[in-house]
């Protein structure tokens, strides 16, 4: 084994009065692919920043090739070859692709840009990464997926001794995975030393050698991947014996709630039909980019469309988001820091946002608001070290915690979930699945929007499956397998029931 | 982390002094001290006056320059169109005084059309940048300049008085008042504190920070937003309306020089007094404070020979500069 590049000895961090990090150890071995694993608010960003050189430990040692360093900042870190690619996307969204990959660091010939030369460049980056995006397009039109490829061939661009990426897949289907996974492989023969981080355990057994595990900010395990089963990863990572992940599905009762026939989205989706029953999780899976999004998201009124929705024996007009909410429809956002919650607003105001007429008129009863902040902070076990603070400051399962109270404080009858556990660790999931079929039991129907097919399989008694805006078909009872919803992803079983569902 | 701990730092309040929140008071306070260690007239009665009810047309404008500016928009008509506003209602006062006399029911006429034709005014900027979707800072470059020529071609280039006789029947709205404080001072206090009120306490309030934090947002969570983005525009040309009518009878006149460079002050005051330039929050009290600080320094500066009152605007400018560089720190430090 070779010795360690890049490691951390000792290192704790604080922020205020909180300890985020106590006494960590790691070591980033060249060619070695090491997880990063923890629920959310273990600690796994702060560790992450620190090795990158954005924020410095309150006590500690960072050590380069064996002898204590000091980052003053991201740029010295990177100037050695540790790169860190972040969740959010570092990019300029007005500038193209291949000015974004050479951002800072651009080819010229004597005084000029050397256009040609960096455009060659990325198509070849971007060509190893088996990713089709003309390197000329501004970023601004890409999907997520193909602005993390730009994100990684930003990255291969540089002399690469070291990579740190924080949840690479949580934004990529299946196949992107695998595309990225092979790169990353590639990587690691090359002799970089790889950080990787993701809440899929699946991903850490497939492709890492060695993983550690973070629980309230001190190092609980740290073992070859070989040595450990994702059982044990999860239980580490929890401390407690995980028991079943997925609740007991409920059982549909006859009364269809929400009918919708010919659904169309120009452009984006063709003619989708669903009816939903109450009581009933349906899936809906599909690759990103197949119109599942745009598809609810005309169905809340938050799109243009045409076609007919029935809501409860009614028809539901078009483009009225307000409507919806008000006759008991909603949507909860896949884009939880875009479009879903106020960052730099406190809990309070976000989670009665949809909802203000309700907490008095014409002013607002504050004290109104604080009393049922209390309860969602209690029913949805929101964990805030302080109630007035920003919502961007809360971890991510937090963050989707509110969002799901913000989401379901209308007392909702039907409600559309669009990738509900995101980027969120295991315990979290565990309950918000526990919390969608328990409003199945109440009576709620739930669509459940999700690219993780475990989590479709796991919570849904019925699911459809999209391909290039069309529902291509519907699975049911033991019809639901990974298999079965990836051939009708990839638009392989077209013939099978037609478009109807 | 656990819980316990968590609990623990929740109960005390925030120790550390918002330099957001106390910066603009002390600097109104060390002003205030100044032109009292300057000029002993500086606090007479008749100064004060003086000063509050000059600054209330700015701070009637800024008052609802505060609602657009939360809200994400930027509104730079305002100065041109209270100088169109104040032409428009003296043509028409005029017109009228030669039909009904010098009678109350021409001025109330006059309140009207101001208050309607600023509400119209608004609304066609509110127009223009919800529907038809042009950038806030295009269509009020537009309008701005329309305003301007039409006020300066109704005048002739001139300017546009109100007759000798209704002027003096108008007259006490501005120099007027109850229990010492004359109107204008009045109609501004009650102007802030109820948009103090409705931006704090409503949900117009709530949603006009929330359309400038996150557009998207706002729009997902089932707000109508272009819907109150075209309400902090009418709301603003009304005031710019309420604010011509306390002008009118000060001078009785208007003239292409009415209201320069308001548009520029206005949102002056709404930035030094702690509202965020790009939106998403927005307080009322800070602009009252931040058009207090700006009149203050122009006072100081006449009631003194230390520093030449041509200098006005160069203080003026450092002061804003001054005040973001502020909201930048603490900023940062959250």
């Amino acid at each position: 084994m070779s010795d360690p590049i890049l490691s951390l000895k000792g290192i704790s961090k604080s922020f205020g009065p909180i300890e985020v990090l106590h006494d960590v150890d790691f070591e980033l071995r060249p060619g070695e692919i090491h997880a990063l694993i923890g629920e959310n608010g273990a600690g796994k960003s702060t560790t992450m920043k620190i090795l990158g050189g954005y924020i410095d430990a309150t006590a500690g040692e960072v050590l380069w090739h064996g002898q204590p360093t000091h980052f003053p900042s991201s740029d010295e870190a990177e100037a050695r070859g540790i790169v860190m690619i972040h969740q959010e996307f570092n990019l300029a969204e007005h500038l193209g692709v291949d000015q974004n990959v050479f951002l800072g660091r651009e080819i010229t010939r004597g005084w000029r840009l050397d256009h040609k030369a960096m455009r060659t460049r990325t198509a070849e980056l971007l060509d190893r990464l088996e990713c089709r995006v003309d390197p000329a397009v501004r970023v601004s039109g890409l999907s997520v997926p193909a602005k993390q490829m730009v994100e990684i061939a930003k990255a291969l661009s540089r002399d690469l001794r070291v990579l740190i990426m924080d949840e690479p897949t949580a934004v990529l289907t299946e196949r992107e995975c695998e595309i990225l996974f092979r790169q990353i492989e590639r990587l690691r023969a090359k002799g970089v030393a790889i950080l990787y981080t993701s809440h899929k355990l699946s991903e850490v057994t497939r492709l890492c050698d060695r993983v550690t595990v973070l629980r309230d900010g001190a190092m609980v395990r740290s073992a070859p991947v070989s040595d450990i089963t994702e059982e044990e990863m999860a239980a580490a990572m929890v401390g407690r014996e995980l028991s079943d992940l997925y609740p007991a599905k409920a059982v549909p009762r006859d009364e269809v709630l929400l009918e919708v026939e010919n659904l169309s989205v120009p452009g984006v989706v063709e003619s989708a039909s669903l009816t939903l029953r109450r009581g009933e999780v349906l899936g809906l899976g599909g690759l990103v980019g197949s119109g599942r999004t745009e598809f609810a998201e005309a169905l809340a009124g938050l799109r243009p469309r045409e076609g007919r929705v029935r809501l409860m024996g009614e028809d539901l007009p078009a483009s009225e988001v307000r409507t919806a909410l008000q006759r008991g429809l909603v949507y909860l956002t896949e884009d939880r820091k875009g479009a879903g919650l106020l960052l730099d607003k406190g809990l309070r105001e976000n989670l009665t946002l949809p909802l203000l007429e309700r907490f008095g008129g014409p002013l607002i009863d504050r004290r109104a608001e604080e009393a049922a902040l209390d309860r969602a902070i209690e029913e949805f076990a929101i964990r805030a070290p302080d109630r007035r603070m920003r919502v961007g400051n809360l971890s991510g399962g937090n963050q989707q915690k509110l969002l799901l109270a913000k989401t379901l404080l209308s007392d909702p009858q039907v409600i559309l979930i669009d990738e509900p556990t995101r980027g969120i660790d295991i315990g979290t999931k565990q309950q918000i699945y526990a919390l969608i079929a328990g409003l199945a039991a109440e009576g709620c129907a739930i669509l459940v929007i999700s690219s993780e097919m475990p989590e479709l399989i796991g919570l849904a008694s019925r699911v459809l499956v999209m391909h290039a805006g069309r529902i291509t078909g519907a699975l049911e009872g033991d019809d639901v397998t990974e298999g079965a919803i990836v051939r009708l992803a990839m638009g392989l079983d077209d013939n099978r029931e037609g478009a109807a569902a | 982390m656990s819980m316990a701990p968590a609990q623990k730092i929740s109960t005390p309040a925030r120790r550390r002094i918002d330099l957001q929140v106390v910066g603009p008071i002390v600097a109104l306070i060390a002003l205030v001290l100044i032109g009292m260690a300057l000029n002993s007239n500086f606090l007479s009665y008749a100064n004060i006056t003086n000063v509050l009810a000059r600054s209330s047309f700015i701070g009637i404008i800024a008052v609802g320059m505060t609602f657009v500016i939360t809200a994400g928009g930027l509104d730079l008509s305002v100065g041109s169109m209270a100088a169109f506003v104040a032409g428009l209602m003296i043509l028409v006062m005029n017109l009228l005084t030669d039909r009904l006399g010098v009678t109350l029911p021409v001025i109330f006429a006059g309140v009207a059309l101001a208050l309607i034709s600023g509400l119209v005014a608004g609304l066609i900027n509110g127009l223009l940048i919800t529907r038809v979707g042009i950038e806030a800072f295009i269509v009020t470059l537009g309008t701005m300049g329309i305003y301007r020529s039409l006020i300066t071609w109704l005048a002739d280039g001139g300017t546009l008085s109100l007759g000798f006789e209704m002027r003096e029947l108008y007259r006490p709205v501005y120099y007027g008042g109850i229990a010492g404080i004359s109107w204008p001072i009045l109609a501004f206090v009650a102007v802030a504190i109820i948009g103090e009120i409705v931006m704090r306490h409503t949900a117009f309030g709530r949603h006009c920070a929330a359309i400038g934090s996150n557009e998207r947002v706002a729009r997902y969570s089932s707000i109508a937003v272009l819907r109150v983005r075209l309400a902090t525009y009418v709301l603003l040309g009304v005031l710019v309306g309420f604010a011509v009518v306390m002008y009118v009878p000060r001078l009785g006149s208007a003239s292409a020089s009415t209201g320069l460079l308001w548009e520029l002050e206005a949102i002056a005051a709404v930035i030094i007094g702690g509202t965020l330039l790009k939106g998403g929050f927005g307080r009322i009290w800070g602009t009252v404070v931040g058009v207090l600080i700006l009149s203050l320094i122009g006072n100081i500066l006449n009631l003194t020979d230390f520093v030449s009152p041509y200098l006005n605007g160069a203080i003026q400018g450092a002061v804003i500069i001054l005040a973001v560089v502020l909201q930048r720190k603490g900023a940062a430090d959250r």
